[in-house]
């Protein structure tokens, strides 16, 4: 997934390209705007879903299970039917949505942050500090993301007291999904790096007497953005997917406010019995969200990287 | 014991396949029990399993009769004594014979503090050695009930016990490997063969257990799956012979499909939530010195605030009993006039809690198993959004039913406010119920499982008497007594009776269904 | 070339050390280990007693060191759900859990090179572009829900394959295997080809971007300019080059697989660590927890220390700038 780096000159040049092959792409163009209509309507979900099911007051037990709108028995009001506890899956998708999109750019921000400023660090001062760094990411790589998330969760279990538990779940697993990803940018950004670094613009600004970090950030780090954006992109449907993931194992996001994970996992049970729409839907939207942020990803690395082209 | 010799493993690998399975009995429920140990884990599906491997004094069939078992015959030869006259010739798994000095080492084990299952034979004070084929069981008070009890009392060998170590029950302390709650020495009509927590537990026919063989079996295997839905997936495509309990709402498709049944009856288990009347202050509430549920009215604004009929109609989808008593009908003492339930009033709640002084309600967590009874996670999220709606929030605790227990239990010194349990009385017998679940002083071991600590002294002293009175009809106005003021006095939210449902394969021709949902194997018959 | 040996075993001991100081940690400050161990009506005495039985009266160093003592014997404690120690737990789930990962990276070796080389070569093609499009939808489904699909498709609707466990294993006394019996093996596929699906589509786009790099080299413009022909400038040549990074990367990604099966094994109740080690997170069942770790910690280093060392061996120029391929989500 190693990205190569655009220098800095070419930027501009590459820049319109983007755009240019964004514009050949139909499929491109259909992922994002997907993906654009899902943000904004997760942004706006509490404001415009049709029935709040964050309220458990407004919770109908008698209207639980009702199928969508289309099959006998299903009711105008919940379009694509109820859930166990009376929910609409409409909405309950939306604010689902709404949190696993929330975890995974969180989550992304997080490792994002944490790997660039490492990875610039570690490039730009380079000796025992990046010896240091490098060898934390190999050990760090040596544990898939999802193990470090649940270890983390599981520490958390312990150290928590039960009853916080729930209401710090969110931040900690945005935390363990962050904490778990953020060496592909620092091994990108420090790659990047020591190009940089011993190019003239570079080397002018260190004879000026400008501050390191001053340098690492206004002039190195614009020109190592290509790939972190690339390797982002990729990262926040892999977030998304850990989240999901974790959710789905029992350990993620608390059942009152349910992740799209969170929703397979309670309609899994009742998949066999012919209940299906509290599964499937919810599924097919956390596929949906996925592939198209994906296919961004792809598409942005395929224009960013002049080999391929 | 675990390992079996190469040569026959392989021949078996490669025997005809179905012919070799032809009579495994293999079953599965949604976790596994929780250790061997005979006198660990008072818990229905954990208890069911050791009945197959371990046999107690009396033995009580799945039609709830008592039957002899280790003792042939038992009467009482002083108010307080009761005679049990021993079975000859029985020998342990392991060939040691059976003796009375493990009578009464067993019943002393089972009477330790560290012991779970302490309840069954707590008012015995002492056990008495007559001869070697005599034990007499004395007990505090006069006991008529005794036998009732005795089932489930199991008896283990000394020498084994002492052999590895666990002449009494402890759990988990490092160093120790709970040698008894890994392994196993009964009498029973089944052996075990191999168990691997979580994963399965294999048992084969005793060839020299002392009754009558009513099963055709030459093997059992027990595995849990947690997942409900990949169960229902594993009977359906014959990986499993039977399996409860069958979700709910696969009922009807089970019922549908070739080659099953569903076994459905009445479970003498009731479903009820719980309150902390005793701490000062709610666990929920640090620094306001105030425990709402100390005041009647606001236990009362909990109970009406429950709309029962709809967690009948929609999470039970019609398989419950809704209950008013905390016994069910079959138990021993129940009471039809007592079984009405006070009516659904969410208004008339939250006018008891404003005069309670809590008109906007206040924060609560409901701890809740999830693995345990029949919808019993769904359940408590029915019950969340219904005293929303009368100004209280609850916060749900869901979890694994070891962990729940531990939590709710004497091990972290009831460390809940509000919660679920289900209870079926051991003996058939409202006084089971409300010594362990009413009453905290009523004799040695009482509220093992009150965890929320409700007393009243009337009912303590009514219990004490129930113990000991053996007039039938005078018991049973007293039981009357107990459970009518414990009623009104709404220490416990009784919700209902769950309907057993088991799915089973036609593979499986004969099955008993014993109301306390146990699977007693030595009554299988496969075809 | 014995300094670059001694130099990556310290690499791996180091690396051993810390994650042996992390499961330690957890292990001596998660909870009181003690509390954990005894009952709440244990008196101060019995707490004390254990304490210094344990060791935890000692100096912190002492304990780490007393620690990884036990540790290299083998001794990682009891654990606290099932009573039981924790060697003996992960011993009796090991086998499941290795023959379900070896298979799974079987799977996705047989399929995801050939495909690789196909859309390789044949960039353009129709057949291309639908497998490159179902390895990203193949990325974008969870793990979980292909589970589900395939338990709802070919063992409740087709009623062909188990949909949970390990079905009838023979036990050779150090092992226990699936691979005897007729239903040992039908119970492995489904999990089998749910574990291997990341993988593949993994292995497949590796593939795929080597060949398109390889076959742009000079070397291979050689080889056509002597008039080869295209199967062996592609099988003979390109291929070849190509399967070095394929097999380290591969080899490498055994130890995520291992992680991997942990929602495998949920979806199938497949009895292997990985549900061992979920059922500890959710019972913070700590030496359960700790011990997995290590024990993980300990396959990924042995089999980077292999990789590495064979590598050396092949090739000494690229001893230390090995690409290591980058983790997943």
């Amino acid at each position: 997934m190693a990205v190569a780096s655009v220098p800095g000159a070419v930027r501009r040049f590459v820049d319109s390209d983007v755009f240019y092959s964004f514009r050949r792409s139909k499929v491109t163009m259909a992922a994002a705007a997907v993906t654009f209509v899902i943000v904004i309507c997760s942004v706006l979900a509490p404001w415009i879903v049709p029935h709040n099911t964050y309220d458990v007051r407004s919770l109908n037990l008698l209207d639980a299970f009702t199928p969508p709108v289309w099959i006998e028995g299903g009711k105008p009001q919940y379009l694509l039917g109820t859930d166990d506890q009376g929910r609409d899956v409409f909405s309950t998708i939306m604010l689902g949505a709404r949190v696993s999109l929330l975890v995974g750019f969180c989550a992304t921000l997080f490792a994002m942050t944490i790997g660039v400023f490492l990875g610039l660090v570690s490039g730009y001062i380079g000796g025992t500090t990046d010896a240091v760094i490098m060898r934390v990411a190999d050990v760090k790589l040596s544990f898939p993301a999802i193990l470090i998330a649940l270890l983390i969760d599981g520490v958390a279990r312990g150290i928590i007291p039960r009853d916080m538990h729930d209401d710090l779940a969110l931040y900690v697993v945005i935390f363990s999904i962050g904490i778990s990803n953020w060496v592909a940018y620092a091994r990108t950004v420090r790659g990047s790096t020591l190009v940089e670094k011993n190019k003239e613009y570079v080397q002018a600004a260190r004879i000026i007497g400008l501050h390191p970090l001053t340098i690492m950030i206004r002039h190195v780090l614009p020109n190592v953005m290509g790939p972190v954006l690339v390797i982002g992109t990729l990262g926040l449907a892999g977030a998304i997917l850990a989240e999901a993931t974790l959710s789905f194992l029992g350990v993620g996001v608390p059942g009152t406010q349910p992740s799209l994970g969170t929703l397979i996992r309670v309609g899994n049970n009742f998949l066999f019995s012919g209940e299906w729409w509290m599964t499937i839907f919810p599924g097919v939207m956390l596929v949906i969200l996925v592939l198209a942020v994906n296919l961004l990803g792809d598409w942005l690395r395929d224009a960013l990287n002049p080999k391929l082209r | 014991m675990r390992r079996w010799v190469i040569s026959t493993a392989l021949a078996l690998a490669f025997a005809a396949y179905g012919a070799a399975d032809a009579k495994t009995f293999r079953f599965s429920t949604s976790g596994d029990i929780n250790g061997l140990d005979p006198h660990l884990n008072n818990e229905g599906p954990t208890n069911a399993m050791k009945n197959n491997i371990y046999e107690a004094l009396i033995f009580r069939d799945p039609d709830l009769k008592l039957r002899p078992s280790l003792a042939t015959e038992w009467n009482q030869t002083s108010p307080t004594t009761w005679r049990f006259k021993l079975r000859q010739g029985v020998k342990f798994h392991d060939g040691t014979p059976f003796t009375a000095d493990d009578v009464v080492f067993s019943v002393k084990r089972n009477n330790h503090d560290q012991s779970d299952l302490r309840t069954y034979s707590a008012s015995v004070v002492e056990v008495k050695k007559i001869d070697a084929l005599t034990v007499d069981l004395v007990t505090r008070v006069p006991d008529p009930i005794l036998p009732q009890n005795i089932p489930a009392v199991f008896i283990m060998s000394q020498a084994w016990s002492e052999k590895n170590k666990t002449p009494t029950p402890v759990r988990g302390i490092v160093g120790n490997e709970s040698y008894a709650n890994l392994h196993a020495n009964g009498t029973g009509p089944f052996k075990l063969l191999d168990r691997v927590a979580d994963t399965r537990t294999v048992l084969v026919p005793n060839p020299d257990w002392w009754g009558k063989v009513e099963h055709n079996l030459t093997r059992v295997e027990f595995r849990p799956i947690v997942n409900a839905a990949t169960r229902v997936a594993a009977l359906l495509s014959g990986e499993i012979d039977m399996m409860f309990p069958v979700p709910l709402q696969d009922v009807p498709r089970l019922k549908r499909s070739a080659g099953i049944r569903v076994m459905e009856g009445p479970e003498l288990r009731t479903i009820f939530l719980g309150m902390d009347q005793h701490r000062a202050e709610l666990l929920d509430m640090p620094g306001s010195g105030k425990n709402p549920f100390k005041d009647k009215r606001v236990r009362e604004a909990f109970y009406k605030a429950i709309d029962i009929q709809a967690i009948h109609k929609v999470v039970m989808r019609g398989a419950s009993a809704p209950t008013g008593l905390m016994i069910a009908p079959g138990i021993n003492g129940f009471a039809k006039d007592l079984n009405d339930r006070y009516p659904f009033d969410p208004d008339g709640a939250k006018k008891l809690l404003a005069d309670a002084g809590y008109p906007g309600g206040f924060t609560v967590t409901l701890d809740c198993p999830n693995d345990r009874y029949v919808n019993d996670e769904a359940i408590c999220q029915a019950v969340v959004p219904m005293l929303a709606r009368v100004g209280v929030t609850v916060k749900l605790n869901a979890q694994t039913k070891s962990k729940h227990f531990d939590k709710i239990g004497q091990r972290q010194n009831w460390n809940t406010s509000f919660y679920m349990l289900g209870w079926t009385p051991g003996t058939y017998d409202a006084h089971n119920m409300l010594y362990n679940i009413i009453t905290l002083k009523s004799g040695p071991g009482a509220g093992s499982n009150n965890s929320g600590q409700y007393t009243n002294p009337r009912v303590e002293e009514l219990t004490r008497q129930i113990e000991s009175e053996s007039d039938q009809e005078k018991r049973n106005k007293m039981i009357w007594e107990a459970m009518k003021l414990h009623k009104e006095d709404f220490g416990h939210i009784p919700l209902h009776q769950q309907a057993l449902a088991w799915g089973v394969r036609d593979s499986v021709a004969v099955l008993p269904q014993p109301p306390n949902d146990a699977v007693v194997v030595r009554f299988v018959k496969m075809k | 070339m014995i300094a670059f040996v001694i130099r990556r075993l310290l690499q791996s001991l180091i690396v051993m050390l810390t994650v042996g100081f992390v499961a330690f940690s957890m292990f001596n400050f998660l909870g009181d280990p003690i509390n954990n161990m005894v009952g709440q009506d244990a008196t101060e005495a019995e707490r004390e007693h254990l304490r210094h039985v344990l060791g935890l009266d000692q100096p912190f160093y002492i304990q780490f060191l007393v620690y990884l003592g036990n540790a290299l014997q083998g001794q990682f404690g009891m654990s606290y759900r099932l009573g039981m120690p924790v060697v003996r737990a992960l011993a009796e789930r090991l086998p499941a859990t290795l023959e379900l990962v070896f298979c799974a990276a079987g799977l996705a070796l047989l399929v995801g090179v050939p495909l690789g080389v196909y859309t390789g070569l044949h960039r353009d093609r129709w057949l291309s572009k639908v497998f490159l499009t179902l390895s990203l939808i193949g990325i974008s489904l969870p793990t979980f829900l292909i589970g589900i699909l395939l338990i709802l498709v070919f063992a409740v609707y087709l009623g062909w394959l188990p949909s949970f466990g390990r079905g009838d294993v023979v036990d050779l006394g150090w092992w226990t295997t699936g691979f005897l019996t007729v239903s040992g093996i039908k119970a492995l596929i489904l999990p089998a080809i749910t574990l291997a699906l990341f993988q593949l589509t993994l292995v497949m786009r590796l593939v795929r971007a080597e060949m398109m790099e390889v076959l742009r080299t000079d070397y291979i413009k050689f080889a056509r300019a002597r008039g080869l022909t295209n199967r062996a400038v592609h099988f003979g040549h390109a291929l070849r080059n190509t399967l070095v990074p394929v097999i380290t990367i591969t080899g490498l990604q055994i130890g995520s697989l291992i992680a991997f099966a942990i929602v495998t094994e949920t979806v199938f109740q497949w009895p292997g660590m990985g549900l061992l080690f979920l059922q500890a997170v959710q019972f913070v069942d700590v030496p359960v927890m700790s011990s997995y770790l290590v024990l993980i910690a300990f396959f990924f280093v042995a089999i980077n220390l292999v990789v590495d060392l064979l590598y050396y061996f092949v090739d000494p120029r690229l001893r230390a700038d090995r690409a290591v391929a980058s983790g997943h989500g």
